[in-house]
């Protein structure tokens, strides 16, 4: 029952947070002052309640009725603070002490829950006041201006009445949920230096803590609404990371079971506990690191199955924990001195095993002499090609019962699904065997393709603890076996409005495609600081390769070959690896059916007739390649490109196109780009906002107009680099609206109306060309290469050339980036990152133009 | 640096164990066949000759107990796998014996030793197949699944699957390894399905090798320096179009091992020896 009620709210969000945002931030801003001033002093104070009430009704008339309604059984003491209490009712409403008051999304959801639900909320509700008062939220709200002191009361009023609102909701799913014991670690009161947050006083800004893999913490701070991968990619950049796409982050839930951020979703409504900690893991783990492109990327990878193995989860035998401890020591101390005793401090300090003792540390010790002369890197390696055997590597386990009620456990790997009795396997599916996987309530299903003698396709089905562990497994299935299996993730359910189904598909890169953008990676070695022994790694420049791996990796390593052209050779060769090994792609469907049968087939013929008429636009990627030919051809170095435009629903189409002349270095390119991505998002976000169409005006097809992008011919004048500033560049806009009726006129009994009215927008940077090559002399082709991948909400399609022209040789990368995501993306955001990420793998290149084509829908947000 | 699952087959050392009389009569039996005993000794004899003089192992040899007529089929009781040695629990009641003397070699061959001490855990070395990558446990007569867990947990690197033996005594009964990733099997329905079950629960690929005669399908696999893979199998003599099948694998040094009275006492040739690989001490 609880389950239910939570996957209900999963699914609402709310539409109206946005247009309430811009006050709240302000009340925020008072509150937090108060809180920062008050919380000491009220440690002690348990009851606040009568003063809430007394305090209330002063402010109570400035309030509109419905939230008077709410008001009177929620106030909390503007100036009463109470710190968290440890009692362990609190620990519910601890959870939502700090989400953001979105006065009227959340106080209308809780209203409507009040009379969906049959439970009685008085009691609960008036224990959430109590507790709610416990409220450390503010001190996690930014800005405090001490001189705005309007109205404080009232804004805190208002801010509290969120709060409790969103108590109400959030506790009615705990009351509902059995009664776990949370611990009671909810509250990170951190407070912020009130110095660090004049910059942006209208955003509400959080601080998220990451436990990254060497135990380190990282703290940053996000805005409150801000998406899983904004946070994500804030670590990975602390990091230095760019391999990310095996790495994720995890939170605990309210139940403390360890769950993935999703990056498409707000974090927010995700942790729903409002413990904004994070850790920072290997969310997939490469069946064979040696193939991963760089060193701080494998270093990563051993710091989580240093922990797995420490910690029990990845089992092995004493042999291969005193193995794999040995090659830490190496990394992380180098070659074995006798007369040094620091390895002997660290390795009791450290663990390597969970039943480690004497015998282990000395066999280790011992282990370690014998590794002597290997670099820090090489010891990941080798440790990692042992790791890597383990039968337990990269298994992500889930407890559940077979059909008899038998205690088993699932088990999610690269492979596919396997079945554990204790610690035996009893059975296996693998990806391909796997025909569908789905979830009902607890239970969780795999149908079986029908073997070479069996006629009919089988069903398994497993009992998962509750809903909540049979969605996560479903989940967790989902993204290994799009990550380890296909080539290209599938694409989202983009018919939202009709409510079929998780729409919950594996949004970040496949391995397939992050092998390819990983190959792209052209920066030298980035050095990185071992944490548990502080020893820096170096680039393994000069070093002595030994050969470990049986696959005989081309060790060439990424980042010293200047050239690109070379790079670009020994991908095609990753890929046709990747390929091989991924081109036998089961026909997976992936959906789970909380929908009864009729249900189901209701809405079957509309959803085929919208996915047809969607899929009627030609696919977002990749460009056709003749198509390029010709281009590249006719103009292999003039400014002047026709971006060709697809049809479809993706909002942005960002295509940046990077350019390194041989001999003609640049030496700013960072503040060519910087110029480039300011002015872009400038002009993008302000004229879409006013934009609203309220009349759905009826559309018989799904076309969109989409307009040909202006492309401006560049100013053919040479700019010198050194002078970034002075960088010509020119923007064109071109914005079209257009209404799409997506859906045919059916009778559906949907009360949504699937309108989609399209905002379509193309704007064109061009900063001027560095050499003079606007000339038209066409060059010669030397290759050309396309390579498409994937990540979180977009989609990259890199396109290198390289010409010959008068001698000089002219590598051009042009890459399509295409956005796509919910309305509240970040769009700049999102841009910015792609140009940054596109900047790192290229650093010796510059951006010479940026074309953003935008492409919003307009439509009425209807969940 | 011998690394995790490094060197299949690398065998230094053996341990078998004398015949005793009483073998002839009371040793177990799912047929009822006459043993000769003189035969079974000069076929034993026979056996432990290749594996010191031809081979080259250092042959650990235990004598026979009369208290335990099976005694020789040393492999039920204890599974050798890298450093580690896990004495088993004998299905049969009677055999339980064996492994005293067992546990003592193996600790004379400083083997780290696992004991199972679970009464209700039953486990046959011969149900064990180790493939180099993994374990397969055949539930059979004589293994449990508590057996099969008590394994699992002594060698945690690798996976342990279950393979129910429908007939026949033990797993090995109808199948071995004959080289590295390659599984030699019988060509009886119930091997032909252990096999399958086997292939679906490995992450790893296997090449098989099927014979006709099931009980031809236990054969030694050794990989030896200056030798190569060598392997141990029937006679002509006993099984000819399963030899013929053999004599196929032209990268192995064949060695034809005569089997005709212990096959009787339903032991194979994988019954009489437990291999060991113990590594130079400075290495």
């Amino acid at each position: 029952m609880a389950t239910e009620a939570s996957s209900e709210t999963e699914v609402k969000e709310n539409t109206e947070e946005s247009s309430a945002q811009p006050d709240q931030s302000e009340k925020a801003t008072q509150e937090t002052q108060e809180v920062l001033n008050t919380e000491g002093e009220d440690k002690e104070k348990g009851k606040v309640k009568e003063k809430e009430g007394k305090e209330g009704k002063g402010i109570s008339r400035y309030l509109p009725t419905w939230l008077k309604k709410q008001k009177s059984l929620s106030q909390t003491s503007p100036t009463k603070e109470t710190p968290p209490t440890e009692e362990p009712t609190s620990k519910e409403t601890e959870g939502e002490e700090v989400s953001a008051p979105e006065v009227n999304g959340h106080a209308e959801e809780a209203e409507e829950k009040e009379e969906v639900k049959s439970e009685p909320v008085k009691e609960k509700e008036e224990e959430s006041n109590s507790n709610g008062s416990a409220d450390t939220e503010p001190a996690k709200e930014e800005k405090v201006e001490e001189s705005v002191q309007t109205t404080p009361e009232e804004k805190k009023e208002t801010t509290k009445e969120d709060q409790v609102a969103e108590e109400k909701k959030e506790q009615e799913q705990e009351t509902q949920a059995e009664a776990d014991v949370q611990e009671g670690d909810g509250q990170i009161s951190i407070f912020q230096s009130p110095l660090r947050l004049v910059r942006k006083p209208k955003m509400k800004v959080v601080v998220c803590r990451v436990t990254l893999l060497d135990g380190t913490n990282f703290s940053c701070e996000v805005e409150k609404r801000a998406k899983g991968q904004y946070l994500f990619f804030k670590v990975c950049e602390h990091l230095n990371l760019l391999e990310k796409d095996y790495f994720g982050l995890t939170y605990k839930d309210t139940h403390d079971e360890k769950c993935w951020l999703d990056p498409m979703k707000e974090i927010k409504r995700q942790i729903r506990s409002n413990n904004w900690q994070f850790s920072f893991n290997v969310k997939f783990y490469p069946p064979d690191p040696s193939l991963l492109t760089e060193d701080i990327t494998r270093y990563l990878l051993c710091l989580q199955l240093r922990d797995d193995v420490a910690s029990g989860r990845l089992p092995c035998s004493f042999v291969t924990h005193a193995l794999l401890g040995s090659y830490t020591l190496q990394a992380e101390f180098g070659d074995y001195e006798p007369d040094q005793p620091r390895p002997l401090d660290f390795i009791s300090q450290q663990t390597f095993a969970p039943n480690q003792n004497k015998e282990m540390e000395e066999k280790i010790l011992e282990l370690h002499k014998s590794h002597k002369g290997m670099t820090p890197a090489q010891a990941d390696i080798q440790f990692l090609e042992n790791a890597k055997k383990l039968s337990m590597y990269g298994v992500d386990l889930h407890r559940a019962k077979d059909s008899e009620g038998v205690d088993i456990m699932l088990g999610v790997c690269a492979n596919g699904l396997l079945v554990y009795k204790d610690r035996l396997r009893i059975n296996r599916f693998a990806w391909p065997k796997i025909l569908k996987i789905s979830y009902k309530r607890n239970n969780f299903y795999i149908k079986i393709r029908p073997g070479e003698t069996e006629q009919f396709e089988s069903t398994v089905g497993f009992k998962l603890q509750n809903h909540r562990s049979a969605k996560r497994l479903w989940k967790v299935c989902v993204e290994n076996h799009s990550f380890f299996r296909l080539n290209t993730p599938e694409p989202p359910t983009k018919a939202r409005f009709l409510t079929l189904g998780s729409k919950f598909r594996y949004s970040g890169r496949t391995q397939a495609q992050t092998r390819l953008a990983s190959s792209l990676i052209d920066r030298p070695a980035p050095s990185f600081e071992r944490t548990s022994s502080k020893r820096i790694s170096r680039s393994l420049d000069g070093a002595p390769v030994i050969s470990i791996t049986e696959a005989g990796r081309d060790t060439t390593e990424n980042g010293h070959d200047p050239h690109l052209e070379l790079q670009s050779d020994s991908k095609s060769q990753l890929r046709v690896h990747g390929d091989n090994i991924y081109v036998r792609h089961s026909n997976l469907m992936l959906e789970d059916h909380d929908k009864t049968q009729e249900e189901v087939l209701k809405h079957q013929a509309s959803i085929s007739q919208l996915k047809r008429s969607f899929m009627e636009a030609p696919p977002p990627s990749p460009p056709q390649p003749s198509q390029w030919e010709k281009r590249l051809t006719s103009s292999p170095a003039s400014t002047i490109r026709v971006q060709q435009q697809q049809v479809s629903l993706e909002e942005e189409i960002a295509s940046v196109l990077l350019s390194r002349h041989a001999g003609a270095p640049c030496s700013t390119p960072e503040l060519t780009l910087e110029a480039a991505v300011t002015t872009c998002s400038a002009a993008t976000s302000q004229p879409l906002e006013p934009l609203l169409l309220s009349t759905p005006p009826t559309f018989s097809s799904t076309e969109v107009c989409v307009p040909q992008t202006e492309a401006t011919p560049a100013d053919s004048a040479v700019s010198d680099t050194k002078e970034p500033e002075k960088l010509p560049v020119v923007k064109t806009e071109m914005v079209t609206i257009s209404d799409t009726f997506a859906a045919q006129k059916t009778e559906i009994a949907t009360k949504e109306v699937p309108i989609v009215h399209t905002e379509t927008k193309t704007i064109t940077y061009e900063a001027a060309q560095l050499d003079g090559s606007a000339d038209g002399e066409p060059g010669v082709l030397m290759t050309a290469q396309t390579i498409t991948s994937e990540s979180l909400c977009t989609t990259t399609t890199t396109h290198i050339t390289k010409t010959l022209k008068g001698g000089l040789s002219e590598t051009r990368i042009e890459k399509r980036i295409v956005i796509t995501g919910d309305c509240d993306i970040d769009h700049d955001q999102a841009l910015a990152q792609a140009i940054k990420e596109a900047k790192e793998q290229h650093p010796d290149m510059s951006v010479t133009r940026v074309v953003v084509h935008k492409e919003t829908e307009l439509a009425e947000e209807e969940d | 640096m011998a690394g995790l699952m490094a060197g299949f087959g690398h065998y230094t050392h053996a341990i078998v164990r004398g015949i005793p009389a009483s073998l002839a009569t009371e040793a177990l039996r799912t047929s009822q066949a006459e043993v000769d005993l003189d035969k079974a000794r000069g076929e034993h004899d026979a056996y432990v000759q290749v594996l010191r003089t031809r081979l080259g192992l250092e042959v650990v040899e235990l004598p026979a107990d009369e208290a335990l007529p099976d005694c020789v089929f040393v492999e039920d009781a204890a599974v050798v796998c890298g450093d580690t040695a896990l004495i088993t629990r004998p299905g049969a009641e009677s055999r339980r014996g064996e492994t005293e003397a067992m546990k003592e070699a193996l600790k004379d061959l400083k083997m780290n030793i696992v004991e199972i001490t679970d009464e209700n855990a039953t486990l046959d070395g011969g149900d064990v197949l180790f493939t180099g990558r993994e374990f397969f446990v055949g539930l059979s007569k004589r293994t449990n699944q508590r057996g099969a867990e008590i394994l699992a947990d002594a060698f945690k690197d690798y996976a342990v699957s279950t393979v129910p033996v429908l007939e026949g005594l033990h797993l090995k009964s109808f199948c071995s390894m004959g080289g590295p990733g390659l599984i030699v099997i019988g060509s009886s329905d119930h091997a032909q399905k252990a096999l399958k079950i086997m292939q679906q629960m490995s992450d790893h690929r296997y090449d098989k090798l099927t014979v006709p005669d099931d009980l031809a399908a236990n054969c030694i696999y050794m990989n030896l320096p200056n030798k190569g893979h060598v392997l141990l199998h029937c006679t002509t003599e006993e099984f000819p179009e399963s030899v013929k099948v053999f004599e196929k694998l032209k990268d192995h040094m064949l060695i034809p091992v005569s089997n005709l009275e212990k096959v009787k006492l339903d032991g194979a040739l994988t019954c009489c020896s437990v291999l060991i690989n113990k590594k130079k001490p400075d290495n």
